[in-house]
């Protein structure tokens, strides 16, 4: 430090001069990536894109057995469908025709069932998109021929896009284009006929 | 050619009392963005006295858990015009009818703290007086003419226009202040109704700007930050420029 | 050292390809800068930075803002409370574009002071006004974007100032408008200049400054030619030093200082008490309400205040924007009006000297005529000429005899001789 070294020419780093690079190089640098945080998070979902994708109440005291209604939640098809008696025996006898009949893939919340995929069985919720390329499939509720998918339809969903059949859960039918079962979102009862979708249960 | 003669007359010449910029002075608004207190109470106000005609349409009902609320009482104490928490503050009044009704759609009032000013709103809610010249009966000092009737005066009661003294403080006679007497009591006594008025233009404060008190803190803390910057990169400086001396 | 080496390798395969390391030393490490640089030249890096910084949240913006007639207040005040950190953001840019005219016109006037668009630098100091044009452009197309009351009038009242052309003014001011109102279409079309247009144009520019003032190399607060002194073996100039390290280290102290500023106004007072947010703003653009105080962001009301002192001759306001286009335009002329011998204020007679306070006292007070009213000083007694206006005549007179009468006062001036070496 003492010895004086031509002017204009850089002398070999000194020890302060190196410690005082790295620290005004570490704060800096701390002050890039905080200055970074707010100009990142600014593409996050804004306060309007989260109100729209706010929680859905439903009220299904008028919604009868064997009908399904559809709702939007963040921009998303998601059906309610209130299923009789015969469909929620039909579940189990599914079971050999399905690719996933027991929900192995994490495509529902932990609390539903999984072969119900509900946690009523009467109520099913569901996300409205082909787990293949996102078209939202027909409900084709109705067994037997007249659902015009052979006398052996149990009752479930079609995507018109590419055929993939689903059973009365969303679960997918083996050797479809659709790779997986249709998702379950989040949702809870708040009383017995409403349902807030887009809320995990509490608790519960 | 005539456009731009227009706009430069109205550019030397204030035709248009456009801010309405009465002669009064303004009174000092007495508001405290940390008091949540205040904020709270004039939100009530906003809510039950000026979003039957007003709206608020940047601002949403779930933001004002800024004033230290949950979004439950947001729902059950002023939410009125809405169904969901995450939805604007919009009027209740249609706005075409309101233009019928008022000869203009009362504005939107998001960021009227801001054109306005709180000092310039504490006045003009506390300056009206009867004018019965008026359609609405009303008018005000600090804004002359207004179509606002005077939606507080249940709380504040009626005011009458004191006859001007002719006693200038050397101005001339033509600008002394009016003044304004109260005639007959409101709801509230002048001084609760000055605080409620207080509490009012604090909300609206709030209300132009949101995020006023994060960016305050915020900033706070940036200083903080630039100030240890300055410590290390003054000091390199320093030891890079022994070579120069 | 093996990183070093493979870092070197890598520095190789680069060179190769592309002139990385030769960059570096040319404009950075081996670009000699005048020593005795002081408090003036840390604006040229600061202009830069500034200009990064509104690029940056420039972008940002434009991912919220809309820019349709009925959309544009809403989408800012869209960015202000619900994008997360939007307001900062905002604040950000509308801070930067007041501060970059700071900078700038901090800049300029250092170039006054020492003389720096004296010959050889008059490419440079051409390129800079070019740039001081472009970012006026870019500030006035910007300004519009918030389609507030200040915004959708000072537009109006600019392009009008188009239609004062003669023959064909009207049509021209329509065709810049595409509607017979400032309007959407205006909105759209300014929004494409404000955001691909102009800035290419500036950064461009800013580039050839650069370059052309590496070329020929920094004038300093003497004016003296470092290169006439070098050092005979290396050819360095004896009184130079590598920008880099030690000009980039003093400049990142007063980076510092100046985000410190710069924070101040973004996070204690945005508006900056109305003249960097103006009140008004805050009130959607109205087509059928002009506010009743009109008048430009602070750093164009020198030139306003010029446009309006000049009185309408012929029944046209023709001559009022000549004088402002004027104004401006003179910049261009400086090296080849200045016949000093030497450049530095330092060495400069009383003549320069006092010709050149008078300008800076006629710019700021042009300045604060342009911000108020016409009528604000009252009228001049037994006249019905405003003493604003009157005011205004004297410096705008003042501004353009500062340029015009220069050849003269430069030349005869009671210069002291210019030192061999800069003073240290």
């Amino acid at each position: 430090m003492g010895d004086s070294s031509k002017e204009g020419q850089a002398k070999p780093a000194s020890s302060s001069r190196r410690y005082l690079l790295w620290a005004t190089g570490a704060v800096g640098a701390v002050g890039a990536i905080s200055v970074a945080v707010p100009f990142v998070s600014s593409m996050l979902p804004s306060a309007r894109a989260r109100a729209a994708g706010a929680p859905v109440e439903v009220d299904v005291s008028r919604l009868e057995p064997g009908m399904m209604v559809t709702v939007e939640w963040r921009g998303q098809p998601v059906w309610i469908v209130h299923r009789t008696q015969e469909m929620i025996e039909a579940i189990p006898k599914w079971a050999d025709r399905l690719a996933d009949p027991d929900s192995s893939q994490p495509l529902q919340p932990a609390y539903v069932d999984k072969n119900t995929r509900a946690i009523k069985p009467d109520y099913l919720v569901l996300v409205g998109i082909c787990s293949h390329l996102g078209c939202s499939p027909s409900e084709k509720l109705k067994a037997g021929p007249d659902s015009g998918l052979g006398a052996d339809w149990l009752g479930g969903f079609y995507c018109p896009c590419h055929g993939s059949k689903f059973d009365v859960s969303g679960r997918v039918l083996k050797g479809m284009p659709a790779p997986n079962n249709l998702k379950v979102p989040p949702y809870r009862y708040l009383t017995d006929t409403r349902i807030l979708v887009g809320e995990d249960s509490k608790g519960a | 050619m005539r456009i731009l003669k227009t706009l430069v007359l109205a550019a030397a010449f204030p035709v248009v009392a456009f801010a309405a910029g009465g002669h009064v002075a303004l009174d000092r608004a007495p508001i405290d963005n940390h008091d949540t207190a205040s904020l709270q109470r004039g939100a009530k106000l906003f809510v039950n006295y000026c979003m039957g005609c007003h709206g608020a349409q940047y601002m949403r009902y779930n933001r004002l858990t800024d004033l230290g609320i949950t979004e439950q009482q947001i729902k059950d104490n002023l939410m009125f015009n809405a169904d969901k928490v995450g939805e604007p503050m919009l009027s209740s009044m249609d706005a075409k009818a309101a233009a019928k009704w008022f000869g203009a759609q009362p504005p939107d009032l998001s960021v009227v703290a801001r054109s306005r000013g709180a000092d310039w709103l504490y006045t003009y809610l506390r300056t009206y007086y009867r004018d019965d010249s008026r359609a609405t009966g009303w008018n005000n000092l600090a804004f002359p003419n207004v179509g606002m009737p005077h939606v507080l005066w249940e709380l504040q009661g009626t005011q009458e226009l004191e006859a001007r003294e002719g006693s200038g403080d050397g101005h001339g006679a033509s600008h002394a202040a009016p003044s304004l007497k109260l005639v007959s009591a409101g709801a509230m006594p002048p001084k609760q109704y000055d605080a409620a008025v207080a509490d009012l233009v604090n909300f609206l404060v709030y209300l132009g700007e949101p995020a006023r008190t994060h960016r305050v803190q915020l900033g706070m803390l940036v200083l903080l930050f630039l100030g240890v910057l300055f410590v290390v990169a003054y000091p390199l400086k320093k030891e890079f420029w022994k070579d120069i001396h | 050292m093996s990183s070093n080496t493979k870092t070197g390798a890598l520095v190789q395969w680069i060179d190769e390809r592309f002139p990385l390391t030769s960059l570096w030393k040319e404009h950075l490490s081996e670009y000699y800068a005048p020593k005795n640089f002081n408090f003036w030249y840390y604006f040229g890096s600061l202009a830069l930075l500034v200009l990064v910084i509104q690029i940056l949240s420039g972008i940002f913006l434009t991912m919220h803002y809309k820019p349709d007639a009925s959309q544009a207040f809403g989408s800012v005040e869209y960015i202000m409370r619900d994008v997360p950190w939007g307001w900062l953001v905002r604040y950000i840019h509308s801070t930067g574009a007041s501060m970059f005219f700071v900078v700038v016109y901090l800049h300029m006037l250092r170039g006054l002071l020492y003389g720096s668009y004296r010959k050889p630098r008059e490419l440079v100091w051409i390129f800079g006004v070019l740039i001081y044009l472009c970012l006026m452009a870019e500030a006035f197309f910007g300004y519009l974007l918030p389609w507030g009351q200040m915004s959708y009038w000072g537009a109006q009242v600019i392009v009008n100032l188009f239609s004062a052309v003669p023959f064909i003014g009207e049509d021209l001011s329509i065709w810049i408008r595409g509607d017979y109102v400032v309007s959407d279409a205006t909105l759209n079309r300014f929004f494409a200049f404000h955001v691909i247009a102009i800035p290419l144009v500036l950064v461009g520019l800013v580039a050839a400054h650069i370059i052309a003032l590496h070329e020929v190399g920094s004038n300093n607060p003497d004016g003296v030619d470092i290169k006439k002194n070098k050092d005979p073996k290396t050819g360095i100039p004896l009184d130079g030093i590598p920008f880099h390290p030690y000009y980039t280290v003093k400049d990142i102290v007063g980076v510092v200082v100046f985000l410190m500023v710069f924070s101040i106004i973004v996070f204690f007072m945005p508006e900056l008490g109305g003249y960097f947010l103006e009140y008004n703003n805050f009130i959607p653009a109205d087509p059928l309400k002009t506010p009743a105080h009109i008048a430009p962001v602070w750093y164009f009301t020198p030139y306003y205040a010029m446009l309006r002192a000049v009185p309408a001759m012929f029944g046209s306001q023709f001559p009022g924007v000549v004088v402002m286009g004027a104004a401006v335009l003179i910049f261009f002329a400086l090296p080849w009006l200045d016949r000093g011998k030497v450049k530095s204020i330092r060495y400069r007679g009383p003549r320069y000297k006092a010709a050149l306070a008078g300008f800076i006292v006629s710019f700021v007070i042009l300045g604060w005529l342009g911000v108020e009213p016409t009528d604000f000083l009252g009228k001049v007694p037994g006249t019905s000429l405003e003493v604003a206006t009157l005011l205004a005549r004297v410096f705008t007179l003042a501004y353009f005899a500062f340029f015009v009468l220069m050849p003269w006062f430069t030349a005869n001036d009671t210069e002291k001789p210019e030192p061999q070496r800069v003073t240290w």
